[in-house]
């Protein structure tokens, strides 16, 4: 009797093991060290190439003339080394592996935190390093230390003005920071047939902010029935009776919007405590909550309107912003007044666009916080869509009332 | 494996945008990191590292899986990492790359002499011996041969 994680990578809590991977995956920040550990390595042929991917999302479209050639090199190995590259523009990794690549029981290493994302789908999915990832891409595998599990026991179902970013910020107000450090999360109880795939993948985003290596939810029809709309067939995941290291219930009906503030992920406080926090800029987009489910909801709260404050709105791919576009909710957001940019990670992490200036407040629908992230000074609050709407609208935090 | 060097206390949940920010990651250049690591946290600390041991609380390296972190620390000078906890790819890297890293609760105060070592598992403040969790033989197998890519060329 096993946990996902453990049946997964087919041994019990707490062994090491050597294991293939089905996709490894790095993007323009960790390929580049990835490049120059292969090298490091004398490695110059890589096996299974198509099992490993390139994904350019961090700093897209190139920034600066380094970038631009760190980006150039990249692009050249990708095509002698026969590696499939997603290039500008196709979107954040994790959203690109959520468009029918990854499947249920699949073991998914990203050099990137938030390679946990993909857990939604049923695979065991965790980040890694640069260097880790040059070794992943050499031999085809790597070691793993199978975690133990914290049980997240879902049950109700969402309703108002709440969704499930907050349920995120919930579990890791009650982890804390490093409450799952090593562990894996297991997303369970009946409250997880009422949460979409889009919800599913956000709380699955959120997991490496408690520590954890993985969050992981099992493959039901709703699963499947996503993975259909992209050809992909899949079988279910049924949960068996396991041990879980503890059990953290969360009550859907109780959820109400809530805001992380700085400079922790894990100080959460209730949207209404803070309401009127005067803001500089709102920012919606991510690997958290760029996905087409997060534009729509954003789209509705804003369609007619006018946003009162700068507003970045990043779609996490190009297959959201294409739906987005065909679907009209694109052009409500730019008539709202928002300033669209091109899939990709954008501002999440203060390289690239929408940086903030020294005092500036932003409120952000990514997973960090940190101090200076977004820019030298500035200081973010991470909500859900709804909240980052209403908020725009109003020019200073604000409480969403419907969702 | 020993090591040996005055301390550098930090406190807990140190996160990696703190040891190095998202704006100084986009060269191959590794003097950039060095020159840069903690500017975030507290300008003065980069000149205090070289041949320092970090003395950290729990929760060491959190956040991004960027590998430049623990390359800034080595390329500063910082001859290993004592903490608490650590956040599990920050470990990980850490072994990577070659910088010892190792998990024991010590008192710290700047200045004060530590010592540890990997393969016996402790950690001494001026002179006072404290248990440490031993690596695994894997581990030690990386951090003996300088990190993972020159373990790739010599372990195999």
């Amino acid at each position: 009797m096993s946990t996902l994680s453990e049946r997964i990578l087919g041994a019990p809590a707490g062994a090491y093991v050597d294991r293939d991977v089905d996709i490894a995956f790095a993007h323009d920040g960790t390929g580049v060290l990835t490049l120059e550990a292969l090298r490091e390595m004398g490695v110059e042929r890589l096996p299974r190439p198509g099992r490993l991917r390139l994904i350019f999302d961090h700093i897209v479209p190139a920034n600066t003339g380094t970038t631009a050639t760190l980006q150039a090199e990249l692009r050249a190995f990708a095509r002698v080394s026969g590696i499939p590259l997603s290039d500008a523009g196709c979107g954040i990794c994790h959203q690109v592996m959520s468009e029918g690549l990854v499947r249920p029981g699949m073991i998914v290493v990203g050099a990137d935190s938030h390679t946990c994302t993909a857990g939604a789908f049923g695979a065991f999915a965790t980040g890694v390093g640069a260097t880790d990832m040059a070794a992943i891409w050499a031999s085809g595998g790597t070691w793993f230390r199978v975690p133990e599990t914290i049980a997240i026991n879902l049950s109700g179902n969402l309703s108002g003005a709440a969704e499930p970013k907050d349920v995120a910020l919930t579990y890791v107000a009650r982890l804390g920071m490093e409450g799952a450090t090593y562990r894996a999360l297991e997303f369970a109880g009946e409250g997880v047939r009422g949460i979409s795939m889009d919800g599913r993948l956000t709380l699955c985003n959120m997991a490496v902010e408690t520590g954890a290596k993985a969050g992981i939810f099992y493959a039901d029809d709703l699963t499947l029935s996503y993975l259909a709309d992209y050809g992909v067939k899949a079988s279910p995941q049924v949960p068996e009776e396991c041990r879980y290291e503890r059990t953290l219930d969360i009550d859907l009906d109780d959820i109400v919007p809530l805001v992380a503030v700085p400079h922790r992920v894990d100080t959460v406080r209730e949207a209404e405590e803070i309401a009127g926090t005067r803001l500089d800029q709102v920012f919606v987009g991510t690997c958290t909550n760029g996905r087409y489910e997060d534009l729509e909801r954003f789209a509705r709260i804003v369609r007619g309107k006018k946003v009162a404050v700068r507003t970045l709105v990043f779609p996490a791919s190009r297959a959201v912003l294409s739906r987005a576009i065909k679907t009209g909710i694109l052009a409500d957001i730019v008539d709202a007044g928002c300033v669209v940019g091109p899939p990709g990670c954008g501002p999440c992490l203060g390289a690239h666009a929408g940086v903030l200036g020294e005092g500036e407040v932003c409120l952000s629908t990514a997973n960090r916080n940190f101090k200076n992230r977004m820019g030298v000074g500035g200081e973010i609050y991470l909500s859900s869509v709804a909240t980052a709407a209403v908020s725009a609208l109003a020019g200073e935090i604000a409480v969403p009332e419907v969702a | 494996m020993k090591g040996a060097g005055p301390a550098v206390c930090l406190g807990n949940d140190i996160d990696t945008d703190l040891i190095i920010a998202g704006r100084y990651l986009r060269t191959k250049d590794r003097s950039v990191w060095a020159e840069h690591v903690f500017e975030d946290l507290d300008p003065a600390l980069a000149a205090r590292l070289p041949g320092s041991v970090i003395v950290a609380g729990r929760n060491m390296g959190c956040g991004s899986s960027r590998e430049q972190a623990v390359i800034a620390l080595r390329e500063a000078g910082v001859v290993g990492v004592v903490a608490e906890s650590f956040a599990r790819i920050f470990f990980r890297n850490a072994i990577n790359v070659g910088l010892p890293v190792i998990e024991a609760t010590v008192p710290c105060t700047d200045g004060a002499r530590i010592a540890f070592d990997l393969e016996e598992g402790w950690v001494e403040v001026d002179g006072k011996r404290y248990p440490a969790r031993p690596l695994s033989e894997r581990m030690l197998a990386i951090l003996r041969a300088g990190g993972l890519a020159a373990c790739w060329r010599a372990c195999r």
